[in-house]
């Protein structure tokens, strides 16, 4: 079964949300399905020993990461560190933490478990579009580093002030509301 | 003796790239004596399985479709590709 409108009908909602899940923009997510339809019907590299889903999302992770460098390198450089390298938020002068971070105890059940995941993504709706995509990267597709710094024409240093800022919002946003609630 | 900002900063990297010796050593004294940042560490961590969780969670939410407007038009464009 080679047809590319009967891999639409019945992989194109679960590629969605394989976008969907990296990248929080409905659009964009819809954009790289379509992108990745396409580039399946003009390859001819489709082998029959793998599955169709799989060399879809084969496809469709490449087109998720190229975008998602696109995201970051659309804000210059020097902007980033500029704003990056601002800790006052999270440590006084002496570099003791203003919020001390809290006990979150541990989830035990799986309703709590959910609503930990719940937090998690409030908190990452809320990250600067730039934050969430270097989470995404690292954390979830396992960038390495100097790739990073590579596609993002940035230093080593810069990448890791960088997520470091990202951990210390995110870990702040969670506490808040996980506590809260 | 690494203040808690120097100290965090090392967590942060430790997950991205091999603390030296010398760092390795200052940051596991640091994290014996303070709560606060072994807590920063284990967060940092919970906050990466969590973050694995959740998008695989979303990859199998059967309520989450590609919307009829977005399947006409890409099986329009597939037609004329």
């Amino acid at each position: 079964m080679n047809n590319p409108h009967d891999w639409l009908a019945e992989h194109s909602d679960y590629l969605y949300r394989f976008a969907l899940a990296r990248l929080r923009d409905p659009h964009q997510a819809e954009d790289c399905v379509q992108e990745t339809f396409i580039a399946a019907i003009k390859s001819q590299s489709f082998a029959e020993q793998s599955s169709p889903r799989t060399w879809l999302t084969g496809i469709l992770k490449h087109k998720i990461i190229d975008l998602m460098r696109k995201n970051v390198r659309e804000v210059a450089a020097s902007q980033l560190i500029d704003d990056d390298a601002n800790m006052d938020e999270f440590f006084d002068a002496q570099g003791h933490w203003t919020d001390k971070p809290q006990d979150w105890g541990v989830p035990e059940d799986a309703l709590q478990q959910q609503q930990f995941l719940k937090v998690l993504q409030s908190c990452m709706d809320k990250l600067p579009a730039k934050q969430h995509t270097l989470f995404m990267l690292r954390d979830v597709e396992e960038t390495d580093n100097d790739e990073i710094c590579k596609e993002l024409n940035i230093t080593p240093t810069n990448a890791w002030v960088m997520l470091y800022r990202a951990r210390l919002g995110m870990r702040k946003c969670i506490e808040i509301n996980w506590l809260k609630g | 003796m690494l203040s808690c900002k120097q100290a965090s900063q090392l967590v942060s990297q430790s997950l991205d790239r091999k603390l030296n010796m010398r760092e390795r050593f200052a940051l596991k004294l640091h994290l014996f004596i303070c709560k606060y940042c072994l807590r920063f560490s284990q967060q940092l961590a919970a906050i990466r399985v969590a973050l694995l969780r959740n998008t695989q969670a979303i990859e199998n939410d059967a309520s989450l479709t590609l919307s009829p407007e977005a399947k006409a038009r890409i099986t329009q464009v597939l037609n004329n590709t």
